[in-house]
């Protein structure tokens, strides 16, 4: 078939053309937030060993009203970014089975959904109470 | 007999002697409730226009040959009804990702060069005469592939592929799941013949889980499952624990 004459498609836009492949794209790009959210703690660590008014001055920071429409964006495409990943867990997930038959997807994403929000509400009552 | 209706289908056309790029014509065809977007075009080449090229065989979902774009999705069009796109217009495109011969003709020698490279064929894992009998295999060995081994080769899942499409030299999703059925198979033992083009960057590494390849696929196989947990053996194997868990020498 090498000697034929094809023609082949230009790939620009393809993401747009069709809603999976936006859905596909809000997933990876959510993860943006995630890496910066890491940034801003890793930067806290760092001012956290110059002693106590760096420490002091990188919290005052947080307050910032920018600093709070960031946390309430990223918690939010976090959030949906975390729905995302047990979505696909199934397929990540070794080939599991239960007497024979294959683990339903369901049971995979629903327990990681489950487990995500036990581990998300031990954490507020450890960091709210204790 | 069920009342005629009719729909605009409008279809890629592209001539490689005339045409410097494909463009659309749209014909009306009449159908019936129970007419395929297959049996459209084929109207189209009996009555309105011979010259229209496509491929088909079977028209019963097995034979893998009349994957098209219908409404920009892949789909076998002997088995997607004109009823479910009335009033239409419904518009039919070669397969996404492949280059276009002519028409809704596709290129498939990359796929083909792919899937002769995977070595989609039992490597014995012991060498048996006919007279000596079967290869026996239990119920949950032969579970461990089954899915895997429906694959008609029809390239939905190419066309459903981002990254088959913006690289190229990606194997893809059939290819790959062809792998991983003969790898699971207990029969076999070519896991070591296969690593190369599995531990590739265009092996299982070139997938970025978009996962579209599992849903559009006709025959229910799960392209995404098996080139995802491949990404585990892969890892395993580049730290020479695989060996340590499959000491027979193959998955």
């Amino acid at each position: 078939m090498a000697s034929v004459k094809t023609y082949v498609r230009p790939m620009q836009g393809w993401w747009r053309r069709n809603p999976y492949f936006v859905r596909y794209m809000i997933r990876e790009g959510s993860s943006v937030f995630l890496a910066i959210y890491a940034v801003i703690l890793l930067v806290g660590l760092f001012r956290l060993t110059q002693g106590e008014a760096a420490w002091e001055a990188w919290r005052a920071a947080l307050t910032n009203p920018i600093s709070l429409i960031f946390h309430w964006l990223a918690l939010a495409t976090v959030g949906y970014h975390a729905y995302t990943w047990w979505k696909v867990a199934p397929k990540t997930a070794p080939d599991l089975r239960l007497g024979g038959k294959p683990l339903p997807e369901m049971v995979i994403t629903g327990g990681g959904f489950l487990a995500t929000l036990g581990a998300s509400a031990l954490i507020y009552v450890i960091v709210r109470w204790m | 007999m069920a009342e005629k209706r009719t729909i605009e289908i409008e279809v890629l056309r592209y001539n490689p002697e005339k045409d410097a790029a494909p463009h659309f014509q749209t014909f009306k065809v009449p159908f019936s409730d129970d007419a395929s977007v297959l049996q459209g075009l084929l109207y189209i080449k009996d009555h309105l226009d011979g010259s229209l090229t496509f491929r088909w065989s079977c028209r019963m979902a097995i034979c893998g040959s009349c994957g098209k774009m219908v409404n920009g999705k892949p789909e076998l069009s002997c088995h997607t009804f004109l009823r479910d796109y009335y009033p239409g217009p419904v518009r039919i495109e070669p397969l996404n990702h492949f280059p276009v011969v002519r028409d809704l003709v596709i290129d498939q020698s990359d796929f083909l060069k792919k899937l002769e490279s995977v070595k989609p064929y039992i490597i014995p894992r012991e060498e048996k005469d006919v007279k000596d009998g079967e290869h026996l295999q239990t119920p949950g060995q032969l579970h461990k592939y089954y899915q895997y081994s429906q694959c008609i080769n029809c390239l939905l899942c190419y066309a459903a592929c981002p990254q088959y499409g913006l690289k190229p030299g990606f194997t893809g999703p059939a290819a790959l799941a062809l792998l991983h059925r003969y790898n699971a198979d207990s029969r076999d033992k070519g896991w070591d013949e296969r690593a190369e083009v599995l531990n590739a960057e265009e092996g299982v590494w070139g997938c970025t889980l978009v996962g579209y390849c599992s849903e559009v696929c006709p025959k229910h196989v799960d392209p995404a499952h098996a080139i995802n947990q491949n990404k585990v053996n892969s890892t395993m194997d580049y730290f020479g624990v695989l060996k340590l868990l499959m000491p027979k020498g193959g998955a």
